[in-house]
């Protein structure tokens, strides 16, 4: 079938794939991506990382689409403000409306906000690159105190970097004891503090934020206990908000993200798919329950496997008997060191093992559910990333799955409902 | 079919070489080594490989 439209929603990562590889899945008719930012789609990790240590252009940054894609019509700088699923129409915010006859929910996440008095000016969130530039102008300022609230993933990157460029007063504030715990467990998490704490980055764990200080803009801390760190920048990274409100009112099950199936399709209609970090997925390699994986290597993954069959819905063809079961990957450099995931650690987060190495130096260590290796993370540098990829393979010949599909309800799970970049934290 | 690396790009991430094994490998320093002119039957792998290089430094090129 080469005529009708897909209307893609969200110009990023997801986005571009989602375009790409409805071509490369037959589908020849019209392909209309709506994205609120102004910008074709760039790549999101170096913006915790080259972006804010100045190391790279949006040049450098932006994905080039395929050739495949020339003549997807790009909606930039328009948001989606409503979609009517019952009659296949996305409702944008210059006043147009677009029909489809099928449609891509590739609209991701934003920054989970704290909700405490006091200003907001001196307060940052990365997640766009016009974040990242506006938190690397204040980063540079001579003897600036930053306190990055939140030890997951994206606040030690941010805190990492702030070293890196010569801050002398970082401090990540969490409420759990350990950075990153959430996702990686005790011992890595551990190891990965000690490192921080070598390199010159301060912690104040196992306390929240109760509020701000400063009159027009922040000027200090207040944590739970009462302290209050000095700082004349905040950086929140407390976790992710999925952005779906725009499809309210649809009777779709939008509580954490999009709820699919698995071939990702919306709300039983083989016409809508979600993809990226928004979609909340089975993976039928795990559990079966549906989760969320805020990991670079999703966007990919999903837009293959929905674009297949939402092609092939469109084209009166059946789809694909295999469901969908990736194999989630994950990295994230921190000062001199980098750590590189494959599968799904959290999932075997209480059996932590030692695989090679050791957590001083460069360790690779395996998580499981029984005998099963579920996910392994390494931490160091070439060697360890090396040595954990040789493990990916006995994580991609593991036998599934280890628990069998309950139902598609996260609520009676004991795993948490996304495997989140960020740790979670208050 | 041509492969274009940036090896001014390339940190050796080593995700081209799971994707596309057949036109990318690491040496045993742990660097990058690859064929710039594969099969043309090697298309679809080295366009995988291309989609998941993070720093997004290969290029195919007809
Ligand atoms: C700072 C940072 C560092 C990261 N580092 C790493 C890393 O080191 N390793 C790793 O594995 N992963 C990392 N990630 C995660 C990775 O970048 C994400 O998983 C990926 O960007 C998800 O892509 P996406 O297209 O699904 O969502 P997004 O990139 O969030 O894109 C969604 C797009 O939709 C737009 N949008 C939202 N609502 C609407 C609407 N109503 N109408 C129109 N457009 C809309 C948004 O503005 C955005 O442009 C990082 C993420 C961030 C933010």
């Amino acid at each position: 079938m080469s005529s009708g439209r897909v209307v893609v929603v969200g110009a990023s990562m997801a986005g571009l794939r989602a375009a790409e590889q409805l071509r490369a899945a037959g589908w020849t008719g019209a392909v209309t991506v709506v994205g609120d930012e102004p910008h074709m789609p760039y790549n999101r990790p170096p913006l915790s990382k080259e972006v804010l240590a100045g190391k790279a252009s949006f040049d450098s940054l932006a994905l080039t689409p395929k050739a495949s894609t020339a003549d997807v019509e790009w909606r930039l700088g328009t948001r989606a403000v409503a979609a009517r699923l019952d009659e296949r129409a996305v409702d944008l915010d210059d006043g147009s409306t677009l029909a489809y006859d099928g449609l891509v929910i590739a609209t991701g996440m934003r920054p989970r906000r704290l909700r405490c008095s006091g200003p907001r000016t001196g307060r940052h969130t990365v997640r766009t690159l016009a974040d990242a530039r506006g938190l690397r102008d204040e980063l540079t300022r001579p003897g600036v105190r930053v306190v990055v609230v939140g030890a997951g993933f994206i606040g030690c990157e941010v805190a990492a970097t702030a070293v890196g460029l010569g801050v002398t007063e970082v401090t990540v504030v969490d409420p759990l004891p350990l950075p990153m715990v959430g996702p990686l467990g005790e011992l890595l998490a551990r190891a990965l503090l000690r490192r921080h704490e070598e390199r010159g980055v301060r912690f104040a764990l196992g306390t929240g934020v109760a509020g701000f200080e400063g009159d027009d803009r922040v000027t200090g801390v207040v944590l739970g206990d009462g302290t209050v760190l000095p700082a004349d920048v905040v950086v929140e990274s407390v976790g992710s908000v999925a952005n779906v409100e725009w499809l309210d009112g649809n009777g779709v099950d939008l509580g954490d993200g999009v709820l699919t199936d698995e071939w990702l399709r919306v709300g039983g209609r083989p016409e809508v798919v979600a993809v990226g970090d928004v979609a909340r997925f089975p993976n039928a390699r795990y559990d079966g329950v549906p989760r969320r994986v805020e990991h670079w290597s999703i966007p990919t993954d999903t837009a293959k496997h929905a674009a297949k069959s939402l092609a092939a819905h469109l084209a009166g063809r059946e789809r694909e008997s295999a469901p969908f079961a990736p194999l989630p990957t994950f990295w994230s450099d921190q000062h001199d060191f980098r750590l590189q995931s494959f599968g799904a650690p959290v999932l075997g987060i209480d059996d932590v093992r030692v695989l090679d190495g050791d957590p001083d130096g460069e360790v690779v260590v395996g998580y499981h559910i029984g005998e099963r290796l579920v996910g392994v993370v390494a931490l160091g540098g070439h060697t360890a990333a090396a040595k954990a990829a040789r493990y990916r393979t006995d994580l991609l010949k593991q036998p599934t799955p280890a628990v069998p599909s309950t139902s598609t309800s996260t609520s009676t799970s004991a795993v948490p409902s996304a495997l989140t970049v960020q740790g979670a934290s208050k | 079919m041509k492969v274009v690396v940036d090896m001014n790009k390339c940190q050796d991430h080593g995700q081209c070489v799971f994707a596309a094994p057949d036109v990318f490998s690491m040496d045993d320093g742990g660097h990058l080594l690859y064929v710039s002119d594969p099969d043309d039957a090697l298309r679809d792998e080295a366009e995988e490989a291309a989609d998941v290089c993070p720093l997004q430094a290969i290029r195919i090129e007809d």
